[in-house]
């Protein structure tokens, strides 16, 4: 991971030093002007204050060249700055032809990855270093945007339309992602990690179908908890979230929509795979419908985790 | 104005007020107490005063929310981070609330009180005292006006039984036609309140128009008043395009017609688009007429003519132009094609550079003049340090690559912070301080007001400098809660918006105890010389002038402007810094100025005077 300095987060991709270097420019020329104009106030303040109350200074003539030169010299300033930026915009969105592409969805609140092997993961996702990546991302319901600092890059992620982010990581390491369109009420929690691995690490990874690690179903489905999300909805210690807690719901009985159950393992299967078959009474039919690519062993996992919440 | 022409100040006016006294014991505030003679007043001086406090009712408001926001993230929810462990109760409030209040703070602020602020409270009144008139030019429309903003202002309040509105005030689409029904609310508060900005926008073009007292050309008009006359036109142009935007929206989410919303087969960057189309113009009707205050006070406490007079008053009609072709710098990320992306970031600089320069104009006004440290001032500098670095880290923002990184974090809320607090709220309080003795006819405490000026820039600073770290770092906006590496950062904004809240606190202390308190003030305070403190007694006449003042030099010509020094016992005891002024010994010209015939004087006043 890079250090992270005082107005930088880490820098781990190739674009990132490049958007730094426009912005310490730019901070820099920005210090000048700043307290150049601060050392200008101060010192008219000091050197021109008020004597009497009758001062009646005489008018200065303005000068041509003083008011052409203000103009001129921020203009060119601003000109190699604007430049500047839109080079690197133009590769920020002109992503090499080669790219390894991974489908992004986001959806209330989370993020789902889809790999070009077949496996998804959410919340959390992997990539490979020193290879560039392409995203092409869309939203299952309202915008959402997708930003990860260590690398620089945002995109907006919308409904009904594919949207494009490339990036390829520099640095083995783990980084912050965040939604950043706001899109209600866990807008915060839609947060997740980009795990950067080498190719080896990588390939073990896409062998295990995303999931690396092994234990026991358990252990697999405190992870998944976490991975895909249900920990932003649903609490592990009785707590109210979105959704009902897992604590003690094994073996209790659910009233929801199609009447009274008693919670077992296909309840809890079908709970995961068609949410809006039955929605529990008293809750807001906010549970997304897209754990359906979870494979057989993952949901085994999940069961084992809940019935383990007493 | 088809006024009799008479630079004798005794001579009856067309309306005969020769029979009330004229050195302002009887005046706009006395003449009429009862409380219908306020609700139906149709007097601009009146007007600018009921929105004076309903404006700051609703800062006040906006602004507890605001302190409600900064408790919330003085800690993260994280009880473990790694575990993925979080209290859904948050430090006070849980997520849902949170956005509410962040919208609520957003929404009121920026449409309920930035908007109007300062053209509703000091345009009205200063306006036409600026022009030599009487009035506006409708003044019936203009209490209409009022009665608009009120009316959105009731439907705001409204909104608040229907849900809890959490859309941010931006209203992206398609999650506003899906969150609950209190949108609906909201936007017809914005629509309607919208008819009061065009109602004075078009009473402010017209009255400059026609309304200027004789000799009052174009080039002798006080900038304040041409950057009243940039954002009325600004306000006529562009709030229709808002109104549309929002009826836009309602007939979505009443009637279900796909416009915006993909899932019936709108656009959503249609909404951006026109959403932007006015919100971006609306940070021009935001900041300009600060511009006009900070041009006033640093030409009266400079005594200098203002530097680049045509300079400053021709960029702010062009920054309220091309302020119009620029909105799609705030959609660099959204979607929209790069082409549009890179032509917007042209022009958000093209721009972005008459403002640069009138820093320059204002800073070099002080070059060579006589300067007096007085709040009002204190407050134009404080601008002017604040604003340089809003405006600075717009260049930031508008560059393409740079962006990408820092939209839709505390970068941008810094930011937006720094020039809409840091410049247009700043510029108000520096307004109010000079012009008070004006409303009033009372003095505030200049000690006191110097104090808490004090605890505002270092709240200000403390509480959004930290913000600009916290951004480029990487901490998106509108989050509830944080990733524990950013604590240390919110902590200390949150205790720079506790520091902040005392000083705003003292601020409207200053004012209410000189309202009660405060000695009376003389027709002049601060020697100034536009026609407001040269013509008019402090509180003005119901009817501003008792004779129409005829003009014959500009705004700040403090060389020609003999009236402003004529005074019966100035030069002695006037020592500006150290004046005592402490006689309460206000003079009120008796004609003694009458000898200065080249600046034909009605009301010659009032020496320099020390108000405390
Ligand atoms: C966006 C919030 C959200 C996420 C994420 C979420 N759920 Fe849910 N979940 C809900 C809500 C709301 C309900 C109750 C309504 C319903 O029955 O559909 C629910 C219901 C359930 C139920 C049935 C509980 C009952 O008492 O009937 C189970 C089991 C469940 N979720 C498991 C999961 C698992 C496992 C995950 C992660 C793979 C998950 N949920 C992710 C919101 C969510
Ligand atoms: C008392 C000082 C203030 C404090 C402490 C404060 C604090 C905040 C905070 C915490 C946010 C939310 C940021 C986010 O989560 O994205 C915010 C947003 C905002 N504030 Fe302030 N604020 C203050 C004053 C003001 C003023 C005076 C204005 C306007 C004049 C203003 C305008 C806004 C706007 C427009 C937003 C954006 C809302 C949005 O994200 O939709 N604020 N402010
Ligand atoms: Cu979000
Ligand atoms: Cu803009």
């Amino acid at each position: 991971m890079g250090e992270t300095s005082l107005w930088h987060p880490p820098s781990a991709s190739t674009i990132a030093p490049d958007v730094d270097a426009i912005f310490n420019f730019v901070n820099y020329v920005s210090y000048v002007f700043f307290l150049g104009v601060l050392a200008a106030m101060v010192y008219f303040v000091v050197k021109y204050r008020r004597r009497s109350a009758t001062d009646r200074p005489a008018p200065v003539v303005e000068s041509k060249w003083l008011e052409i030169s203000w103009i001129i010299v921020p203009t060119i300033l601003v000109l190699v700055v604007f430049t500047w930026g839109f080079k690197v915009f133009v590769r920020m969105n002109v992503a090499p032809p080669d790219a390894y592409e991974i489908r992004v969805r986001g959806y209330q609140w989370n993020w789902q990855f889809t790999y070009p092997e077949g496996f998804t993961t959410s919340k959390n996702f992997t990539v490979p270093v020193n290879r560039p990546v392409r995203l092409l991302m869309d939203s299952q319901d309202v915008l959402h945007s997708f930003y990860i600092p260590a690398f620089r890059i945002k995109q907006d992620v919308l409904p009904n339309r594919y949207s494009a982010v490339w990036f390829e990581a520099t640095q083995v390491g783990t980084y912050d992602l965040f939604c950043t369109e706001y899109c209600g009420t866990t807008h915060s929690g839609m947060i997740g990690k980009i795990t950067v691995v080498d190719q080896d690490t990588y390939n073990a990874f896409v062998e295990a179908g995303g999931d690396v690690g092994g234990g026991t179903p358990e252990q697999k489905g405190q992870r998944l908890y976490q991975q895909q999300g249900c920990a932003g909805c649903h609490s592990l210690d009785g707590s109210r979230l979105v959704g009902p807690s897992f604590k003690g719901l094994f073996g209790s009985t659910q009233a929801s929509s199609t009447g009274s159950h008693e919670v077992d393992e296909n309840y809890i299967r079908e709970s995961i795979l068609s949410p809006g078959a039955s929605i529990a009474n008293g809750y807001p039919p906010a549970m997304p419908n897209n754990y359906s690519t979870l494979t057989a062993d993952q949901l085994d996992g999940l069961i084992a985790f809940i019935k383990a919440q007493k | 104005m088809a006024q009799t022409l008479t630079a004798d100040p005794h001579a009856p006016t067309a309306h005969g007020h020769a029979a009330h006294p004229t050195d302002g014991s009887y005046n706009y505030l006395n003449y009429d107490k009862t409380f219908m003679s306020w609700a139906k007043t149709v007097d601009h001086k009146r007007i600018g005063l009921m929105y004076m406090v309903t404006l700051a009712l609703v800062f006040l408001v906006a602004g507890l929310f605001a302190i409600a926001l900064r408790t919330e993230l003085i800690a993260t929810n994280w009880t473990n981070y790694a575990a993925g462990e979080q209290d859904a109760a948050g430090t006070i409030m849980n997520a849902n609330t949170y956005n509410w209040v962040f919208t609520m703070h957003g929404a009121m602020m920026t449409f309920l009180f930035l908007v109007p602020s300062v053209p509703a409270i000091l345009g009205n009144f200063v306006l036409p005292l600026h022009l030599g008139a009487k009035d506006v030019a409708f003044p019936r429309l203009n209490l209409a006006s009022y009665y608009f903003y009120i009316a959105g202002a009731v439907l705001v309040i409204a909104s608040l039984f229907v849900g809890q509105l959490d859309t941010g005030w931006t209203f992206y689409m398609p999650y506003s036609a899906r969150t609950n029904g209190s949108v609906t609310f909201l936007t017809m508060a914005i629509f309607i309140a919208g008819f009061s900005s065009i109602f004075t926008g078009l009473n402010f073009i017209v009255t400059i128009h026609k309304m200027r007292a004789p000799g009052l050309t174009w080039n002798r008009l006080p900038l304040f008043v041409w950057a009243m006359y940039a954002v009325s036109l600004v306000q006529v142009l562009a709030t229709p395009v808002l109104g549309i935007t929002m009826l836009l929206l309602f007939t979505e989410r009443i009637f279900g017609v796909g416009i915006f919303d993909p899932a019936l087969g709108g656009d959503p960057i249609l909404f951006q688009h026109m959403f932007w189309f006015y919100s971006h113009p609306a940070v021009y009707i935001m900041i300009l007429p600060a511009f006009g205050i900070i041009s006033e006070l640093m030409g009266t406490f400079s005594r200098q003519r203002l530097y680049g007079y045509r300079a400053v008053a021709l960029s702010s009609v062009a920054i309220a132009l091309l302020g119009f072709l620029v909105w799609g710098h705030h959609m660099f990320v959204s979607g929209q094609s790069a082409i549009s992306s890179i032509i917007f970031s042209l022009i958000t600089y093209l721009i972005g550079i008459p403002s640069g320069i009138k820093v320059f104009n204002w800073v070099t006004t002080m070059y060579k003049g006589s300067i007096w440290l007085q709040t009002p001032m204190i407050y134009a500098l404080m601008f002017i340090f604040l604003f340089t670095i809003g405006g600075l880290t717009g260049v930031m923002v508008g560059v393409l690559a740079v962006d990408v990184a820092l939209h839709d974090t505390y970068y941008v809320v810094a930011h937006f912070h720094y020039v809409m607090m840091g410049g247009t709220v700043i510029a108000l309080i520096g307004g109010m301080y000079y012009w008070f003795p004006k409303m009033f006819g009372k003095m505030y405490s200049e000690r006191w007001a110097k104090i808490f000026s004090l605890f505002v820039f270092v709240g200000f600073n403390t509480t959004f400098f930290t913000q600009f770290l916290l951004g480029a770092k990487g901490m998106p906006r509108r989050y509830w809660d944080y990733i524990p590496m950013y604590e240390h950062l919110h902590q200390i904004s949150t205790i720079g918006s506790y520091i902040l809240a005392v000083g705003l606190f003292g601020v409207l202390g200053t004012w209410i105890w000189g309202l009660m308190k405060g000695r009376k003030a003389p027709q002049n305070p601060w020697g100034a010389a536009t026609l407001e403190w040269t013509h008019a007694t402090s509180p003005p006449d119901p009817h501003n002038f008792t004779a129409t003042p005829v003009v014959t030099r500009g705004p700040y010509d403090y060389y020609l402007a003999d009236e402003v020094f004529l005074t019966r016992n100035a030069p002695s005891s006037g020592d500006g810094a150290a004046g005592d002024g402490s006689d309460g010994d206000v003079p009120q010209g008796d004609g003694s100025g009458d000898g200065a015939a080249a600046t034909v004087v009605a009301r010659p006043i009032v020496r320099d005077f020390k108000p405390h």
